[in-house]
């Protein structure tokens, strides 16, 4: 999960890596109180979990708490890349001699941990690396070892801090990693780290990246769920435990492994090409255990999604005999029934692998006139793609 | 032969006496598995369905020669379960659970690398099978026969789809090597394992998006691999910045995406099907014709 970066900053103040004071705000009003509270100028500051918020227009200065209401008015509701405005983070204005950049992120490819460092901080990273990567230090950290004191000057070396400030950079790189470990992120960034003119060190954004297996150590980081910018389906979907991405087309997606779901998807958009461009809906991955009530539950939030003219049934039976889920079928369109929500929509079901030859006898039985049962995946994406671009 | 896992290798079970542990232990056992240990600490001296469990990974080895551990444990355990194989130099050690903290997984990686002796696969992954030698995991063992293809994969279901698809030529070893943004073996370490294996005569790699293995792999196979490759990549359809089910499946800005995956991969000669169906026709083609 990727926080915002007011979250960022309160894990950063967690842990001891210096910010400036401010406070988020969700309305023009808000934000006056808010700088008349830090009394000095502010920075009005749109949270959305995007880049290049500058550019926008989502961050602006206010000399005073009337300036400050104006420029959150502005700033509450705009679209910065497709990412509505909800909030406006207000901070004191710090005072910048010069601007830096640090990070620690899990180095897939390695698998270890990096310490990427700059004194050319403020731009993008990606930016420094393509014209100017001698100025982007990066430095492997060993997970077991950690960034100890002589890593974390290390790093600072490498990156060429300046005398003034280098003691300063290798504590924040010790706090940094702190947050990284202690809150068991797989990103921790400081873009820019700033030094004021006093020679003072401090975070003037950040953002940080949680790791949500780790969820179950962390009982504070549900408060970092956010529930006003996601998808209301996804949001559903999650109180039911399913792993439910929304995506804009028009053939629902329900399968069994995520591998399995994805390539599902490709196939489908590969099939709708021929039928008026139909795209997948959603991705859904119900698991190992396709029983009645999940198929229920999947099938319930994707016909949920409007947009949805007709759904595929995906199951590779491995360990989950097909039989099952042929009788998961059956019963969650009785049980919608029931609900309330009969199911109108055409469902193209292909199961094969472990009973697959039982599961099909129950499907062909059960003579439900929107199901239909094809033999292979690429026929019955090709299939379902005919069948919502009929019902579009 | 078949690699990491043959006819000769004698399985231990961590977490053997958990819901999970019961039940796969059967299956692998059913799929001709010699499974000669169970581990669940407190639980020493128990036996299940006439395999002996001890407390701990070091007492299962000594009393039993086991030198292949399957991890059935809950995440908040499996660190330690892992560590504790390394402890007893388990040669191989293939964790099926899902859900385990990356950095946790960084950490027994890198503890596994320090001590230079234990070969992890996994986390999240569905495990390792040689058809008619070893199950070792939750593949279906009856999906398929022996044969002379090579798999890995980082996807459990696409692994099954495909074994079933080629289940006219069969498989010398099928590798899941799990879908998290960490694992213990990569494509790599297969790909130079099934190239080194006399009983392997090509081999197919599925991938999906996020991170850069299949990148890797792609340069790897251009000066390591003289076998025929076969590749897979799933997530075209993938938005940017959603997490697609495994942890690891992620586009991040143009970063993993499925067709720089594809590109690198055919740049090096490696055919690429468009759905599982094409690409297990590509190599019925290959193997049709060797």
């Amino acid at each position: 999960m990727d926080l915002y970066e007011y979250q960022a900053k309160h894990l950063f103040g967690v842990h001891g890596v210096p910010v400036v004071p401010g406070e988020v705000c969700t309305t023009p009003e808000a934000a006056h109180e808010a700088a008349r509270k830090i009394g000095t100028t502010v920075v009005v500051k749109a949270q959305v979990k995007a880049g290049g918020r500058g550019k926008a227009g989502g961050v602006k200065l206010a000399e005073s708490p009337d300036e400050a209401q104006a420029r959150a008015a502005d700033i509450l509701g705009m679209d910065i890349k497709g990412h509505t405005v909800h909030r406006v983070l207000v901070t004191e204005a710090a005072e910048i001699a010069d601007e830096y950049y640090v990070s620690f992120l899990l180095d897939r490819a390695n698998r270890c941990y990096l310490a990427m460092a700059s004194v050319e901080g403020g731009m993008e990273i990606e930016e420094v690396a393509a014209t100017k990567p001698e100025a982007l230090a990066k430095i492997r950290v060993d997970a077991l070892e950690g960034c100890t004191p002589e890593k974390a000057a290390e790093i600072a070396d490498a990156a060429n801090f300046p005398a003034e400030v280098r003691d300063q950079v290798i504590v924040v790189l010790e706090k940094l990693w702190d947050v990284l470990v202690k809150e068991d992120a797989t990103l921790v960034e400081v873009n820019p780290l700033v030094r004021t003119p006093d020679n003072r060190i401090v975070a003037l954004d950040g953002k940080v990246t949680l790791d949500g297996n780790a969820d179950y150590r962390h009982a504070s980081h549900t408060d970092f769920i956010d529930h006003d910018s996601s998808d209301p389906l996804e949001l559903r979907a999650a109180e039911f435990d399913l792993n439910y991405v929304k995506l804009s087309g028009q053939v629902g997606v329900i399968g069994n492994g995520a591998g399995l779901v994805m390539s599902t998807l490709d196939v489908v958009a590969y099939a709708g090409e021929e039928f008026g461009g139909m795209k997948p809906a959603n991705f859904l991955d119900i698991g190992g255990g396709a029983s009645a009530e999940v198929m229920a539950n999947g099938l319930d939030i994707i016909l949920g999604d409007p947009e949805v003219k007709a759904v595929l049934v995906n199951v590779f039976g491995g360990i989950t005999a097909c039989d099952a889920v042929a009788n998961g079928v059956v019963q969650a369109i009785a049980m919608l029934e029931t609900r309330g929500a009969p199911v109108t929509k055409p469902i193209v079901c292909r199961i094969d692998g472990n009973n697959a030859i039982e599961g099909r006898r129950i499907l062909t039985e059960a003579a439900l006139p929107i199901v239909e049962l094809v033999e292979t995946m690429d026929d019955a994406a090709r299939r379902v793609a005919q069948l919502a671009a009929q019902g579009a | 032969m078949a690699i990491f896992l043959n006819s000769g290798s004698r399985i231990l079970v961590q977490g053997i006496t958990g819901q999970e542990g019961t039940k796969h232990t059967r299956r692998m056992v059913t799929s001709g598995t010699n499974v000669v240990a169970g581990v669940t600490p407190g639980k020493g001296g128990q036996v299940v369905d006439g395999i002996p469990v001890f407390d701990s990974v070091g007492e299962a080895v000594a009393a039993t020669g086991a030198d292949t551990s399957v991890v059935f444990v809950p995440p908040k355990f499996t660190k330690g379960a892992v560590l504790e194989s390394i402890d007893a130099a388990i040669p191989l050690c293939i964790v099926i659970t899902e859900g385990v903290p990356v950095l946790d997984t960084a950490e027994f990686f890198q503890y596994a690398q320090n001590a230079g002796t234990t070969r992890i696969v996994g986390p999240n992954c569905p495990g390792v099978i040689s058809p008619g030698q070893s199950n070792a995991g939750i593949i279906p063992g009856d999906i398929t026969v022996p044969g002379r293809i090579g798999l890995v994969s980082k996807s459990g279901t696409l692994t099954y789809q495909m074994m079933y698809e080629l289940r006219d030529f069969g498989f010398s070893t099928c590798v899941g090597i799990g879908g998290d943004p960490i694992i213990g073996t990569t494509h790599i370490d297969c790909l130079a394992a099934f190239e080194a294996d006399p009983d392997t005569d090509a081999i197919v790699m599925i991938g999906e998006i996020g991170g850069d293995a299949e990148e890797r792999a792609a340069a790897f196979i251009k000066d390591n691999v003289s076998k025929p490759v076969v590749g897979y990549v799933a997530g075209f359809t993938a938005p940017e910045g959603k997490t697609m089910g495994h942890a690891g499946a992620i586009v991040s800005g143009s970063a993993g995406t499925a067709a720089g995956k594809q590109e690198a991969l055919e740049a090096v000669g490696v055919k690429v099907g468009r759905t599982p169906s094409a690409t297990a026709a590509i190599m019925r083609e290959i193997m049709s014709a060797l």
